[in-house]
């Protein structure tokens, strides 16, 4: 049964909630400033109730089955998150307040700023940016105002791996920037050459996501981040797949200048049906000034005083990303995961993040194709929906197939780099039966795929709606209600 | 605690399955002199001690219902109905990701489509996107919507000083690299008509707020004459609104606005101290393929039966690169569908309540405030917000409205707006008492003479 529009439940006359008499005497309101209608739902409570249950019961979400969305990290999210979150002195806390009765808020920012600083080998942290994209642009604001305060007016490239997600050269162009795209090579790395024939004194910066999107470690990274500097650029690490070598390899200690960090991803904060996130951003010591404000600052008169937290702007600051201080109820989410994970903890995520994915890799490189199934993959690695015995067979088949099988499909048709695409992150919440029933689903759709392609073709049978006419979406343009 | 269900058993057999000895092995690709670094972090806590050390730490903070608190300035007190959280905290809407699967995906992207209804008609615009990260980002993304509509020839953009101050500042941190001209908010004594005579054929877009930061309620007259002006020089009227009070005044949209942006907070999400918000968007349709985020579209499925999915994605990033009208990438869904909820569970009549509310408690204080000597609360209608000038300075008013009172007093204006130093801004909404209004009125009165 389809679910009505809540439009489409309301009756003139229905209402939720109730309000409170007025205990002040009433001021009249200027009848010219006030609207003539307006036309939201009425519905009772329990309206409200069924239709959002219903509505929910619709998802698919990874607290209701695997979910191996490549490059998105949809691991468990532990509702300890969520309970600190939900505390009165955290969830009504206004942010405008005397940073005197907001110290407990504040320390859980400075901590965790300590925090990631030292997970990333980086210097200082700002926690504004409210997510991944928005880190990036953040991070090529920094770099742009850094090469303009030395004069290097001209520095106006950003260079950019054609493995990269589409939001590194949209960040590049939002930030006044160009970005060039350096292809990779036959194994999945940066092409040395053309990077080196690039590099210029019109280069700002190199943007580069390690582990990239093949699921690949840069080989020459040493390499790669020593030539960019000696040009004169700066790296920017996107840290979209830093969930791969958390506490295994620290990106400040091997040359990364400024690193975004996906708190919603690496860091276990859930991902709301596409957000809200968090991007805190990373620095080295000669770009800590750069970083957008206000950031915590420790400013105890001396060591034997309490502690004492106050806001502060870095000194040549890009300026503010986002109004007040950050996602908060998404940073607190991250420093429980951090508190009780450990450093032990953090580095048996990536250890078992990565020790899954090379099993399911191992598991169907034999029936489906791996570009780079001859390397050790990271946390995902990216086969392809082709089948040498279905040859009508794509991708987007086996995507939805395996929907029938009660699994959420992987992110298909990215990297743009491999043609039909199908990019597998198990992550390291999920067991060994999980992946071994996940391995069998796929191997049996291979199976139907050259016995009974229809049955691709024709899937997902088994879902509350079946394939959509996309076309028609953007066609007819009808994005709201009658 | 780790969440990893592996066993050492599990793991033997996945290591032999790949064909290698040890997990080390599979990180040989990491530089060896930087291979397992010792992290300089705090040892693991239980579930327990990590949650008992952050309740101590909320502790700190001072709010509640014994701290009345009359802060505003773009983040607001609002009661939220207990069936909004007990709604968004469903996992099913909480552990999904961004709907690119929409067959397995319904419920967001339904909910979606609502909520973006819901603000078309609570703005009076005829599209709104999926959201923004927060007001101030939702600002910026309409400023750079005018530019592309422009077809980025025009270099100026007009910002009036009654936006709010946090805004202004992400529009000029967001346009730097663009070599734009951002002017008009140099004092607050620039009203609508100087805009409008500023405003010129380089000009992509003035930008306006309603009620705007010091809470003044423009009159509809001068909104709908300076869309006139705007327009006729080829430009775009972006104004930034309050959702909750336009539970009750006059939309932008019957009043000539292009693009109505703002903080969508005061709609059922909790204040948690800044974020995360969400930032709503909605604009007239001629605009929609500049306008940036994820917008949900309705369609059918193979049987016929109606169905959503995420259109005009050709617009965006993941498809256009260094072409789309933005860098976004995700929406704030799980904050947008608590203001769907919210306004599902008000309903019209409900909301226009509250706006009521609000400004009954609001007009209340300002008129018992305005006859203490030593306050002048400046003229004009207002919505729930109003400025008053202090006859001490505010920071030493608002710490003795904390010490000896209890309270939590009104935004210094005086960073912000040279020419309001001595200024607080006082906030009402329909959780504030009478009672706690009154002992407000009596502290403020020993602040004049402590």
């Amino acid at each position: 049964m389809p679910e009505p529009l809540i439009f489409e439940v309301s009756r003139k006359g229905r209402q939720g909630v109730s309000l409170p008499a007025c205990d002040v005497p009433e001021t009249p309101i200027p009848s010219h400033l006030c609207r003539s209608e307006l036309s939201l739902p009425e519905v009772s409570e329990m309206d409200v109730v069924r239709h959002y249950v219903r509505l929910s019961q619709l998802n698919y979400a990874v607290d209701t089955g695997f979910y191996p969305l490549g490059s998105c990290t949809m691991k468990y999210n532990p509702k300890a998150n969520d309970a600190a979150a939900r505390l009165p002195g955290f969830a009504a806390l206004h942010p405008l307040q005397d940073p005197s009765t907001s110290q407990g808020a504040l320390a859980v920012m400075h901590s965790l700023q300590e925090m990631i600083a030292e997970i990333g080998g980086f210097y200082a942290v700002s926690l504004q940016p409210s997510a991944g994209a928005h880190g990036e642009l953040t991070g090529i604001l920094i770099l742009r105002k850094y090469h303009a305060d030395r004069g290097q007016t001209g520095r106006t490239r950003i260079l950019v791996p054609d493995s990269a997600h589409g939001t590194n050269p949209a960040s590049t162009a939002m930030a006044g920037l160009e970005a060039v795209e350096i292809p990779s090579d036959k194994r999945g790395n940066i092409d040395i050459s053309c990077l080196k024939a690039n590099l210029d004194d019109r280069v700002a910066g190199l943007m580069l996501t390690n582990p990239n999107t093949l699921g690949l470690f840069e080989e020459n990274l040493l390499e790669v981040t020593r030539l960019v500097h000696a040009a004169g650029g700066l790296v920017y690490g996107d840290g979209a797949n830093f969930n791969a070598i958390l506490g295994m390899a620290r990106p400040g200690d091997m040359g990364i200048d400024v690193m975004h960090f996906n708190l919603h991803k690496t860091f276990s904060t859930p991902h709301g049906g596409g957000g809200p996130g968090a991007g805190a951003v990373g620095v080295v010591e000669e770009l800590a000034d750069y970083l957008p404000g206000p950031v915590v600052a420790v400013v105890s008169k001396d060591a034997a005083d309490p502690r004492q937290y106050d806001w502060c702007m870095p000194a040549r600051s890009i300026g503010r990303v986002k109004s007040f201080h950050g996602n908060f109820g998404i940073l607190v989410r991250a420093y429980v995961y951090i508190r009780m994970l450990g450093p032990d903890g953090l580095r048996a995520v990536a250890e078992n993040a990565v020790l899954n994915a090379n099993y399911l890799q191992a598991r169907l490189k034999g029936v489906y194709p791996v570009p780079h199934g001859d390397r050790t993959c990271m946390h995902e690695f990216v086969a392809q929906g082709k089948l040498a015995a279905a040859p009508d067979i794509r991708a987007l088949d086996i995507s939805k197939r395996l929907i029938d099988y009660g699994f959420h499909p992987p992110t298909n048709y990215f990297p743009l780099i491999v043609p039909e695409a199908l990019m597998i992150e198990p992550t390291e919440t999920e067991s060994l039966e999980t992946l071994d029933s996940f391995a069998q689903a796929l191997l049996e759709i291979a199976r139907e795929a050259g016995a009974n392609p229809e049955v691709l073709q024709e899937a997902p049978h088994s879902s509350p709606v079946r394939r959509l006419d996309e076309v028609k979406a953007a066609r007819e343009l009808k994005v709201t209600a009658g | 605690m780790s969440f990893i269900p592996n066993t050492d058993a599990d793991r033997a057999h996945m290591l032999s399955a790949i064909g290698v000895a040890s997990t080390a092995e599979l990180f040989h690709d990491v530089p060896k002199d930087f291979r397992f670094p010792r992290l300089d972090l705090p040892a693991a806590l239980s579930e327990h001690e990590v949650l008992g050390q952050l309740d101590a730490l909320s502790r700190l903070n001072a709010q509640g219902p014994q701290t009345p608190s009359f802060l505003g300035a773009g983040a607001y007190n609002h009661f939220i109905p207990a069936v909004v959280d007990a709604m968004v905290s469903r996992s099913e809407f909480a552990t999904a990701y961004t709907p690119y699967q929409p067959e397995v995906s319904q419920g967001t992207l339904q909910a979606i489509f609502e909520y973006q209804s819901m603000i078309a008609r609570l703005t009076g615009m005829e599209i709104s996107n999926a959201s923004h990260y927060d007001g101030a980002t939702s600002t910026a993304e309409a400023v750079i919507m005018a530019l592309n509509v422009a077809q980025r020839e025009k270099k100026r953009v007009l910002l009036s000083a009654g936006v709010h101050p946090q805004y202004r500042a992400v529009v000029r941190t967001y346009t730097q690299g663009m070599g734009l001209t951002v002017t008009g908010d140099e004092s607050t004594s620039i009203g609508f008509d100087q805009l409008g005579d500023l405003c010129d054929e380089s000009t992509a877009c003035v930008v306006v707020q309603y009620p705007d930061f010091l809470g003044r309620v423009a009159e509809p007259a001068q909104l709908s004459g300076l869309a006139k002006r705007v327009h006729a020089c080829g430009a775009l009227l972006v104004v930034v609104a309050n959702p909750v009070a336009l539970g009750l005044l006059v939309p932008p949209g019957e009043m000539g606005a292009d693009v109505v942006a703002g903080e969508g907070q005061a709609l059922g999400n909790h204040l948690s101290f800044g974020g995360p918000y969400l930032g709503f968007f909605a604009f007239r349709r001629d605009h929609i393929r500049k306008s940036s985020g994820r917008i949900a579209g309705e369609t059918v499925d193979q049987d016929g039966r109606r169905s959503y999915v995420f259109t005009l994605s050709t617009r965006e990033q993941h498809i256009r690169r260094e072409k789309a009208t933005s860098n976004i990438c995700t929406n704030q869904s799980l904050n947008a569908l608590t203001a769907a909820v919210y306004l599902t569970a008000l309903g019209p009549r409900g909301l226009r309540r509250v706006a009521e509310l609000c400004w009954h408690k609001a007009h209340y204080l300002a008129s018992r405030v305005g006859s203490l000597s030593g306050y002048s609360v400046t003229k004009g209608e207002f919505f729930h917000e109003f400025a008053v000038r202090c006859p001490r300075p505010v920071s030493r008013i608002n710490a003795r409205l904390f010490e000896k009172h209890g309270i939590v007093g009104g935004y210094d204006l005086g960073a912000d707006y040279p020419e309001l130093r001595d200024a607080m801004l006082l906030c009402c909404t329909e959780v504030t008492t009478k009672e706690q209004i009154d002992r407000l009125v009596a502290a403020l009165e020993d602040c004049r003479n402590a």
